[in-house]
């Protein structure tokens, strides 16, 4: 019993997790059709901006524990409105309307330039930011104690999926949005600025992107390679979901999440294949994804 | 977490100080006859094994060349360089895997012409590299990869040498600690890389467990992956099944994460850590680790390291040079450079003569040198093995200050199977020969 609750507890932590590192991929990949390789490169300047502020913030003792969130969520949103806008003005906007494998070709290249970068501006030892991990304490479930942070992480992962289905659903740059994805010839015929809702959309991908590595800081050391160790899992995820749908992101996220952690808890020896097993079935039944939809090519 | 002040002006410094070293590199190609002895460094540069292993280990090899050059060691490593002739340090990454290693060693040799080679965190690089440097004739110790395999696939080796230990050392050290300070212990458990350094560490560790603890069960072991980060499931997946011992070879940002993470949710409290390469985060645990954590550091290295004049030299250069205690990677890098310059001091030829290959090898071979770590002896495998002894104790953070507590050592003869003897069979038959004091 103890077991099937740590199950559900851990499998929805690790959902929340995977959710929040998948949402900006499969967001910019439904507006802009870009597979974009170098989201865990976002996630990785994310969690090293977050790392530093938070780190310097407390090594100086300069106020109280809770600001430390509030530098965590505003280091993702700087440094994801940085990196963001640079790329895309400074290098996707010269390559739009080119093959989408030559943009996957493109990002890779991005994601090995990003990398040496990171290893320019911080080195390559680790950082740690673990106070905001630590300071929240822990909950006993029986035997089971688990981090008051990692649950938090559940209801952010839950605002934040809710807020961008909110966004694209009830609000008018939403609706303009979708219509983009629809057909952009047509949005563009409407009048609808597209270039403008692909910046947009590409920053508002990689500060999810930040964000999800900014969260993430405080319960990991932070070292270079974190970025490339998670891309792997969030095209896996959002793979299983659909590319592009949000919704998809988060059933995609909970699948592996529950999956994994039931794996770890009875038998561990499947941990690393439960994933991509999950992964293999969906795409055998639906090749599109849970929640991707087929679409006829133009000719 | 004292990275953290780091201004970057810092890394602005390093960045200039390796764009030097690759011009160094760079133009360093036709310089086999400038009267230098040339040595290959090589370690990991980037990549997630860079900072706990590859930066200190490249750290500790600039202090001790810049040192030896200026004849600043203390005896015996007093003459200036190796046998009096300037040491040029050629620092390389190890990052890349096998194959690159491969290519990037036959350069080292054939277009950089160095005389030795030191290098190799990784096994499976250790083991693509020992058959390599038997075809080029070139003299080169392994100085901290772990594997058995290295001589047990190279027996015939002539120029492949090691001066750290084998990881079936640390873990059963790691039992015989446990039986000396917790011999009541009954329910152990594990959690390790997904990998053959993980597997081959928990083989290790519970067969000798089997022996040495014969009234203790294995109530949980898990595998994630290499460098995952969270270990969320995991760590409840440990904690419902209430161990008395948790044990892990996990190692760099991945151990870092176990701890905090194992902290926080209260198994380090309940269970105790035991950590076979603890130390090489000794200095950024700080209150993040439980006091009595049980820590290792792959033999008497980093924070382990004994009280002799050449340790207190390094431990004072090192800490100078980078504002950082050494921590055992480069401790054992300092071992590695200590047993190059013994072996060429020792090959019989005449003063500021650089030595052959050959010469190198039998200057070392099953020979005694004296280093930062105590006496070492090349005992094993035909003389190509270093045999020394073996270290644990708790951590203990108080007043700001980490410290090591509780420690017990064990003799080379204790930990170490008898020439020709897998650590396998020794340990399947209960140690036998085994000299414990």
């Amino acid at each position: 019993m103890t077991s099937l609750l740590a199950v559900l507890i851990d499998g929805s932590i690790y959902a929340s997790w995977l959710f929040l590192v998948a949402a900006g991929l499969t967001v910019i990949y439904g507006v802009m059709r870009i597979l974009n390789m170098a989201h865990g490169s976002f996630y990785a300047i994310g969690a090293y901006s977050a790392a530093s502020l938070v780190g310097w913030y407390f090594n100086n003792g300069i106020g109280p524990a809770w600001i430390s969130y509030l530098l965590l969520v505003g280091a993702a949103l700087v440094a994801g409105l940085i990196v963001g806008v640079i790329v895309e003005r400074g290098l996707l906007r010269l390559m739009y309307g080119r093959d989408e494998i030559l943009m996957v070709i493109i990002t890779y290249a991005l994601l090995l330039i990003l990398e040496d970068t990171m290893k320019i501006v911080w080195g390559v030892s680790p950082y740690f930011a673990y106070q905001p991990y630590t300071e929240l304490g822990r909950t006993a479930f029986g035997l089971l104690k688990v981090s008051n942070y990692d649950l938090a992480l559940v209801g952010v992962s839950a605002v934040l999926g809710l807020g961008l289905w909110a966004w694209l659903e009830r609000t008018n740059q939403g609706k303009v949005l979708r219509a983009v994805i629809h057909d952009r010839e047509i949005a563009v015929a409407m009048g609808v600025n597209v270039r403008l809702m692909f910046t947009i959309t590409f920053v508002l991908g990689t500060t999810l992107g930040a964000l999800a590595g900014a969260l993430t800081a405080p319960a990991i050391s932070v070292v270079p390679g974190i970025g490339i160790e998670v891309i792997v899992l969030a095209f896996a995820v959002v793979v299983i979901g659909g590319l592009g749908s949000i919704g998809g992101a988060a059933v995609g996220a909970l699948l592996v999440g529950l999956s994994r952690a039931a794996a770890v808890h009875y038998a561990p020896e499947f941990e690393l294949f439960v994933i991509y097993g999950v992964m293999s079935l969906v795409l055998a039944f639906r090749p599109e994804g849970l929640f991707g939809r087929t679409m006829a090519r133009k000719i | 977490m004292k990275n953290n002040k780091a201004t970057f002006s810092k890394y602005l410094v390093s960045g200039v100080a390796a764009l030097a070293l690759t011009a160094g590199m760079a133009t360093g190609a036709s310089a086999a006859e400038n009267g230098k002895f040339r040595v290959g460094i090589v370690t990991f540069l980037s990549g997630a094994a860079a900072g706990p292993f590859g930066v200190p280990s490249a750290n500790a090899a600039k202090v001790l060349v810049e040192a030896l050059n200026k004849g600043e060691l203390p005896a015996p490593y007093d003459k200036m360089g190796i046998n009096g002739v300037e040491i040029e340090a050629v620092i390389i990454d190890e990052a890349g895997g096998a194959t690159k290693q491969v290519e990037e060693y036959r350069n080292l040799v054939q277009r950089q012409k160095v005389d030795a080679v030191i290098g190799y965190v990784s096994s499976g690089d250790c083991l693509a590299i020992a058959p390599v440097a038997e075809e080029l004739k070139t003299f080169t110790i392994a100085y901290d990869c772990g594997t058995p395999r290295l001589f047990a696939d190279n027996a015939d080796a002539q120029y492949m040498f090691r001066t750290g230990l084998d990881a079936s050392v640390d873990n059963i050290g790691a039992v015989r600690y446990l039986a000396a300070t917790r011999p009541d212990v009954t329910r152990l458990s594990g959690i390790q890389q997904n990998y053959s350094w993980g597997q081959d560490s928990w083989a290790d560790f519970t067969a000798a467990a089997a022996k040495l603890l014969p009234e203790s069960e294995i109530v949980e072991e898990q595998f994630p992956k290499i460098y995952q980060g969270q270990y969320g499931a995991e760590i409840s997946a440990l904690s419902v099944k209430r161990p008395e011992i948790v044990h892990s070879s996990f190692w760099g940002g991945d151990m870092e994460a176990l701890v905090l993470q194992a902290n926080a949710r209260g198994l380090l409290e309940d269970a105790t850590g035991l950590l076979t390469c603890g130390e090489a985060s000794f200095a950024t645990y700080k209150d993040q680790a439980p006091n009595g954590m049980i820590i290792g550091a792959r033999g008497p290295f980093g924070a382990f390291a004994p009280d002799n004049a050449l340790n207190t030299w390094f431990k004072g250069a090192y800490t100078a040079a980078y504002d950082l205690d050494p921590v055992y990677p480069a401790t054992k890098m300092a071992q590695a450079i200590l047993g190059l310059k013994f072996a060429a001091e020792n090959a019989g030829v005449a003063d500021k003569e650089i030595p052959t290959a050959e010469q190198l090898a039998s200057g070392i071979k099953g020979a005694t040198f004296e280093s930062v770590s105590g006496t070492v002896e090349m005992a094993r495998a035909n003389g190509h093995q270093a045999m020394q002894g073996i270290t644990y104790g708790e951590y203990h953070y108080e007043d700001d200050k980490a410290s090591i507590v509780n420690k017990v050592s064990f003799s080379g003869e204790c930990v170490t199977p008898p020439e020709g003897v897998s650590a396998a069979e020794w340990i399947a038959e209960g140690f036998p020969g085994a000299q414990c004091n």
